[in-house]
């Protein structure tokens, strides 16, 4: 009987399950749909002849007409959205005329130097951000709730290409503590073959421990940089949530029970503010994945970010739309996963759906 | 036979921008194993007189007493660590919406268990055992799936069954009980009002019980304080409130509806600064 009930409660449990995964995914794709047709419209708008970038400013006339049919573009709009659809789905944005590969191998290549060192950022932020955010919250007003609000002061407002100069300064030129721009050593470059694209991944797999240990030197300063950023900010968000948390009714109830004061701030407060922090370290994590522009220039950082500028500069409108395309798809699963982790996280939307 | 808890002149006073502003001024009274009601209106100090007995009087407030003596313990010079081990082991308190007051990310077991925890030498399979057996206590029927469950999942009339199945958990001493039916449905107020009852009856334990309602604390108390402005302003036994001679108290008997009379217009309550002074 009971296991009966058991038995039921899962199957509807598993249907529920099941409707919300069908939900969610005509949301993500959806999403990417729209995603698409922006940046479409966009590569249809720029002032950017691509039969221009095809042929050459010196071209003849019916060189220029061919061309421009052959691109398609004497089709109707919906016609060439869909063949460009057809194309994205399978992975095909086209050839970048700067490095005249297919941009899809660009941005694989990028890419992962931008993963790497957005990781590392983010785990400095939110390793240190949060146990930060939450001591301040605890000690609000107090000395270390000040400095800390300081340091968030200079993170949201010192220009970080800046930061990244002194850093590199005092640092790399003055200290010598770290390596200077770039991932890796020219020396070590041809040491590892490119596996998974990730510097400290690869160099570990490898065995080439020296190689690792250069790399980490590279990887440190800029990581730490980013690190910082997302910390003051990821910091700023705990210390608030925590200060509501604090002031909830469970908390006195905590009290009453005689929980102890570290319980009650890291387990009772912390598990509870941990709900919308989850958003705030995604969207972080985003925001650095989308490739640190800035950082990425002056750390000489072949990511994502780099290459989108250079892309930008060069007017090289399939690699801007492609990276453009990865960015918002690195986005959209990035929301996704939030908003899973916050179904887990909150036992009040999990039991909803 | 000493009395479980004496009270003198207890004082707490919250800064404001305009001098310190007292809201209890000098609250007297002892406490057997029997069980006392506190009415007064919102403001009046009633719930701050509770907190400051349990130490959580919130800050920036400051709690001062001639005397605050529980079981013999000066509870004016309790450590952390002291208080620590006072509560939740033999004082503890259930608080008015079991909305707020329980933790919404843990089950209620959890939440049992954790009082357990704390107070108790037990292994896991034992606490459960105990939290179990408490929310049968408080008569849940069916126990496991309460356990179980999140403080979303239940009625008001179930969270704060659950609540004081989690106060009581421990056998303490003295419970304070601050407006513990006030969030909830009448038709459910009376069954958690009778179980609260039962279970301090037969344990034997002390009971603050805190409320605006002076038929209620009336019909459920052995003897009622009534508070004004952070005051005493009288002290009867439970079953001579008609026999009630202050003015204030007076007035809200007068306040009460009547179902064999009309009573229109209503009486609006008189307040006398004198009183407050």
């Amino acid at each position: 009987m009971a296991t009966q009930a058991n038995d039921e409660g899962r199957d509807s449990a598993l249907l529920s399950f099941a409707g919300r995964a069908g939900g969610v995914a005509v949301t993500v794709l959806l999403t990417f749909l729209g995603l698409l047709l922006a940046t479409f419209l966009i590569g249809r708008v720029v002032p950017i002849d691509p039969v221009l970038a095809v042929v050459g400013d010196r071209a003849t006339q019916s060189t220029y007409d061919q061309a421009y049919k052959a691109l398609g573009l004497d089709k109707p709009l919906a016609e060439q959205f869909w063949i460009y659809l057809q194309k994205v789905v399978t992975g095909d944005f086209g050839t970048s005329f700067m490095t005249k590969r297919p941009i899809l191998e660009d941005i694989a290549r990028t890419f992962p130097a931008t993963l790497e060192l957005a990781t590392a950022g983010i785990l400095i932020g939110t390793i240190l951000g949060i146990p930060v955010g939450v001591w301040a919250a605890v000690r609000q007003g107090k000395l270390f709730d000040q400095v800390v609000r300081v340091l968030g002061l200079v993170g949201y407002s010192a220009p970080i290409f800046w930061l990244a100069l002194v850093g590199l300064l005092v640092f790399y030129a003055r200290l010598g503590w770290v390596a200077g721009p770039g991932r890796i050593d020219i020396s070590y470059e041809y040491v590892i073959t490119r596996q998974t694209g990730l510097m400290l991944l690869d160099t570990a797999m490898q065995g080439e421990w020296e190689a690792f240990r250069n790399a980490l030197s590279h990887l440190i300063l800029p990581a730490s940089l980013l690190g910082y950023f997302s910390l003051a900010y990821i910091s700023r968000m705990t210390r608030s949530f925590m200060l509501n948390e604090l002031g909830q009714e469970y908390i006195i109830t905590a009290r009453v029970k005689g929980v102890p004061e570290w319980r009650i701030i890291w387990v009772h407060a912390l598990r509870n503010a941990a709900v919308p922090l989850v958003t705030v370290v995604a969207l972080s994590y985003a925001t650095l994945l989308e490739g640190s522009v800035l950082t990425e220039t002056v750390f000489a950082w072949p990511g994502l970010g780099l290459y989108l500028t250079n892309s930008l500069q060069s007017a090289d409108m399939n690699a801007v739309l492609g990276s453009t395309i990865v960015i918002g798809a690195v986005f959209i699963g990035l929301n996704l996963l939030s908003d899973l982790l916050y179904g887990l996280l909150d036992p009040r939307i999990r039991r909803r759906a | 036979m000493a009395p479980l808890l004496t009270v003198e002149d207890l004082r707490v006073t919250f800064p404001t921008r305009r001098g310190p502003s007292e809201v209890v001024r000098g609250v007297s009274f002892t406490l057997g194993r029997e069980r006392l009601g506190i009415v007064g209106e919102s403001g009046s100090g009633k719930s701050q007189t509770g907190r400051a007995i349990l130490g959580l009087t919130p800050p920036p407030g400051v709690m001062t007493a001639k005397r605050l003596e529980f079981d013999g313990i000066d509870l004016r010079r309790a450590t952390p660590a002291q208080w620590r081990s006072l509560r939740g082991a033999r004082l503890s308190m259930v608080m008015q919406d079991p909305k707020f007051s329980l933790n919404p990310t843990m089950t209620i077991g959890r939440q049992l268990t954790e009082m357990l925890r704390f107070h108790a030498r037990m292994s896991a399979a034992e606490k459960q055992r105990a939290a179990l057996a408490m929310l049968e206590a408080v008569q849940i029927r069916d126990p496991d799936r309460v356990f179980r469950a999140y403080p979303h999942e239940l009625s008001g009339g179930m969270g704060q069954r659950a609540m004081i199945a989690m106060m009581l958990v421990t056998e303490p001493d003295l419970l304070i009980a601050d407006e513990p039916t006030s969030a909830l449905d009448v038709t459910v107020q009376v069954e958690v009002l009778r179980i609260l009852d039962r279970l301090v009856r037969d344990r034997g334990m002390g009971l603050i019980f805190i409320s605006h309602d002076l038929r209620l604390v009336g019909s459920f108390c052995d003897r009622v304080l009534v508070m004004y402005a952070g005051r005493v302003v009288e002290e009867l036994k439970a079953g001579d409130l008609d026999k009630a001679t202050h003015p204030y108290t007076r007035g809200l008997m007068n306040c009460l509806p009547q179902i064999d009379r009309d009573i229109r217009p209503l009486p609006v309550l008189k307040r006398d600064e004198a009183w407050a002074r």
